[in-house]
């Protein structure tokens, strides 16, 4: 009994131990050289495997950050600045501080500001719905509802709202990773520097419609009256495809070109209420379009009053008005006959 | 028995409320607005502008390459704009909008209605003729006709098959076509034939309108070279690799065009355009559309002239009924519902079709249960249900690997899904998003 014991551990002992042996050289032999860095900067990333950096993973950009020369050219945007001074330090290199970014909405036609003209009743997909029509408005570039971002997101930094229809970003939640920028078929976010303090100025709208059909489809629509463009002193506005456009590295954040806007397009973040002084200056901007747009206004109230009761039905607004053509056109066809 | 082809397929409900109606000429709207995007292919350049006058039949749009197609005047007056303006695909798209007056025709286009039989064109004019008149395929996909009958070297046609089958439930604009145009169109067959140098032509109809099978065998016996195919009802006999199927029994490969097995095939309806176009001397700016529905006053066959408003039509039909639900632009498998009703009538228009307010919704989106409806009714052979999951989960190189590029959009997957699942809308998203992996793997 004890022999067969015996035997079975000088045995597997044995085979261990040879086994051993040759596994040793093997792995001398067939040795991969990989930079111990990687596994140290793999340790200071965020692990989120986002693929905001343009890489498929972290250790991919892991990888990346110890190959290349200058960290300046890669950034994560879920670590931050933070993590990426982190690296810098491992590879022993430095890097610049970047400003960091969030994701905007550039669309504000909320359920109250646009009115919708007929109803999707497929698969709740945005970009199905986007190749199947301009949308649910008679605004063809603005956003569709469905949540194709909010899905995308993998940091919980988004959600619909239900009352507008329109999906928000959690500003810290945010990491700007760009996957929501990726998902839009209208291409609605966009990815701009927080700014100091989280201020920030931009054009909530991508409607590169002509003036007239922009505002009938959307009241805060940029209908690129250029009034933005001639106000900013520091030429941080410009004027393409009727819309304008702010660039972020430019606006000093005056905020004279949010006071000008006739339609409310343009919106500022994290700014405190204007105090007394800038109230005037509010008050007469506002005032001096004011007389224009006054009849607009007045119209696209009524517009707003009619707009719930035709928006549950599809066919229904343009059944009122047929309903009266057709009795015209009833009138018209007996003659004929 | 009938032939029909013999891989899935599905028979719904017929409908054919607007059946036996006479093709009804419209007075002629007010405005017109007419895309200049009416085809598959190039964009057309626009060679009219603001405030000039133009007549019926006028070269408005030019073709911007080989496969692209003119755009006529479909009437005479001023132009007022060219402007962005919605159309049937429910975005802005850049239309040219004519004020009428008159009705003043190009003087090139003969408007006798005398039967003219002698083909005196040749081969390469006939060809160039019709793509000078604008024509393209009247089936609904638009695709212009030149290009199917300019048959490239090494490749020679056997068969011309005239797509007379009209498998769409409801609509009736070709059956009515072939019952008053018969002779026109046997003549339209005749200039085909030339073109594409072939012996044979076979016309196939479905079983459902035994009087246009009867009239039409009636006028093609006094031909020796076209026959007359009667075939089983079954959707979607309509798309050419079935039909092709069907009256001759070969097999498109995946990938490849009916000419690949010796076949050309042209819609009845563009037949009778190419009759026009080359006897005539007429561009294609007018078809015929079926205006119809089951709460539809008055569901009718109608002449129009491209760029009419679809109010007109509606109106025209008695008026938008008080339950619709829906309107859509073609038939009801592969029709587009439209967001609005003010769009205009384009080339490809064969119907306008209006569903009651209960029948128009979709009902909500419920799990697979595995049933395989899908896959025994695709009749590509496909699995719909794998290329809807595929689709979802992003996997597009399954869903390239799982042909979804073969799917034809007929819809018969989510037609028969009983758990009511958006099949073809993923399908279509999948084989979007498939296209432009190609393309890019092209350019590179």
């Amino acid at each position: 009994m004890n022999d067969v014991i015996l035997y079975t551990i000088i045995t597997l002992g044995g085979i261990g131990a040879v086994s051993a042996v040759i596994l040793y050289f093997v792995a001398q032999k067939f040795k991969v050289f990989e930079d111990p860095r990687i596994d140290e900067v793999e340790e200071v990333l965020p692990s989120a495997n986002c693929g905001g950096c343009g890489y498929p993973g972290c250790r991919n950009f892991a990888e990346a950050c110890v190959k290349t020369d200058d960290l300046g050219s890669l950034f994560c945007p879920v670590g931050g600045n933070d993590c990426m001074s982190d690296v810098a330090s491992v590879l022993g290199q430095t890097v610049e501080a970047k400003e960091p970014q969030v994701a905007v909405l550039l669309c504000n036609g909320s359920s109250a500001n646009r009115k919708r003209t007929s109803e999707f009743d497929s698969a709740a997909n945005c970009t199905i719905a986007a190749n199947t029509y301009g949308g649910d408005t008679d605004c063809t570039h603005g956003c569709l509802g469905l949540g194709e971002c909010v899905d995308a997101c993998g940091f919980d930094a988004m959600y619909m709202d239900e009352e507008t229809g329109l999906p928000v970003v959690i500003e810290d939640a945010c990491t700007a990773c760009g996957a929501c920028v990726e998902a839009c078929p209208k291409d609605l976010f966009q990815l701009r520097n927080k700014g100091k303090k989280s201020k920030r100025i931009y054009v909530s709208c991508m409607n590169t419609d002509k003036g007239a059909p922009a505002k009938k489809a959307c009241d805060v629509a940029c209908i690129g009256c250029s009034k933005c463009f001639k106000e900013c002193k520091f030429d941080a506005i410009t004027m393409a495809n009727n819309k304008a456009y702010i660039d972020y590295e430019a606006c000093k954040l005056c905020r004279a070109c949010v006071a000008v806007c006739p339609t409310g397009a343009i919106h500022e973040i994290n700014f405190p209420l204007r105090k007394a002084k800038p109230a005037k200056k509010e008050g007469e901007a506002v005032a001096k379009p004011a007389p224009k747009a006054e009849p607009k206004v007045d119209l696209v109230e009524k517009a707003k009053e009619a707009a719930p009761k035709a928006e549950p039905k599809k066919e229904e607004a343009p059944k009122a008005e047929e309903k009266k053509e057709d009795n015209n056109k009833d009138k018209s066809s007996n003659e004929e006959k | 028995m009938l032939k029909t082809f013999p891989v899935g397929g599905v028979h719904p409900p017929e409908n054919k409320f607007s059946k036996g109606k006479k093709i009804e000429t419209l007075p002629l709207p007010k405005t017109v607005t007419i895309p200049t995007g009416q085809h598959i292919g190039a964009p057309t350049k626009v060679v009219v502008s603001r405030g000039d006058e133009v007549k019926v039949g006028q070269l408005i749009a030019q073709a911007g390459g080989f496969v692209s197609a003119n755009i006529h005047s479909s009437v005479s007056g001023k132009v007022k704009k060219i402007d962005e303006v919605f159309d049937s695909s429910g975005y802005r798209r850049t239309s040219i909008i004519i004020d009428v007056d008159g009705d003043e025709w190009m003087e090139t286009i003969d408007r006798s209605d005398e039967l003219k039989k002698d083909i005196t064109l040749s081969k390469e004019e006939i060809v160039k003729k019709v793509s000078e008149m604008g024509i393209v395929g009247l089936g609904g996909a638009t695709f212009p006709a030149h290009v199917k009958l300019s048959i490239p070297d090494g490749k020679k046609a056997e068969h011309l098959v005239i797509n007379a089958v009209e498998c769409e439930p409801y609509l009736t604009a070709d059956h009515q076509l072939m019952m008053e145009k018969g002779e026109e169109i046997m003549v339209g067959i005749q200039v085909l034939m030339k073109a594409t140098n072939v012996s044979k032509t076979i016309i196939g109809i479905e079983n459902n309108k035994p009087d246009a099978i009867e009239h039409l065998t009636k006028i093609a016996s006094n031909y020796s070279n076209i026959e007359v195919v009667a075939l089983k009802v079954q959707y979607p006999q309509g798309g050419e690799k079935q039909l092709i199927k069907a009256v001759l029994n070969r097999e498109v490969p995946s990938g490849g065009l009916p000419l690949d097995v010796g076949c050309v095939v042209q819609n009845v309806g563009t037949a009778f355009a190419v009759y026009e176009a080359v006897q005539k001397n007429k561009p294609l700016f007018e078809r015929v559309v079926s205006v119809t529905g089951k709460s539809v006053k008055q569901p009718s066959n109608y002449m129009v002239r491209v760029g009419t408003s679809t109010d007109v039509l509606i109106e025209a039909a008695g008026g938008l009924p008080e339950d619709a639900g829906k309107v859509v632009s073609g038939g009801p498998m592969m029709g587009k519902a439209l967001s609005r009703t003010d769009v205009p009538i384009t080339k490809g228009s064969s119907g306008v079709l209006i569903f009651k307010e209960e029948e128009s919704k979709r009902e909500a989106i419920n799990p697979c249960i595995r049933c395989a409806k899908c896959v025994t009714v695709c009749p590509m052979g496909l699995e719909p249900f794998l290329l809807m999951t595929v689709t979802e989960k992003q996997n597009y190189e399954k869903v390239e690997e799982e042909r979804a590029m073969d799917c034809i959009e007929c819809g018969s997957c989510s037609y028969t899904c009983p758990a009511t699942r958006p099949l073809l809308d993923y399908i279509r998203l999948g084989k979007s998003e498939v296209a432009k992996i190609i393309r890019q793997r092209n350019q590179k």
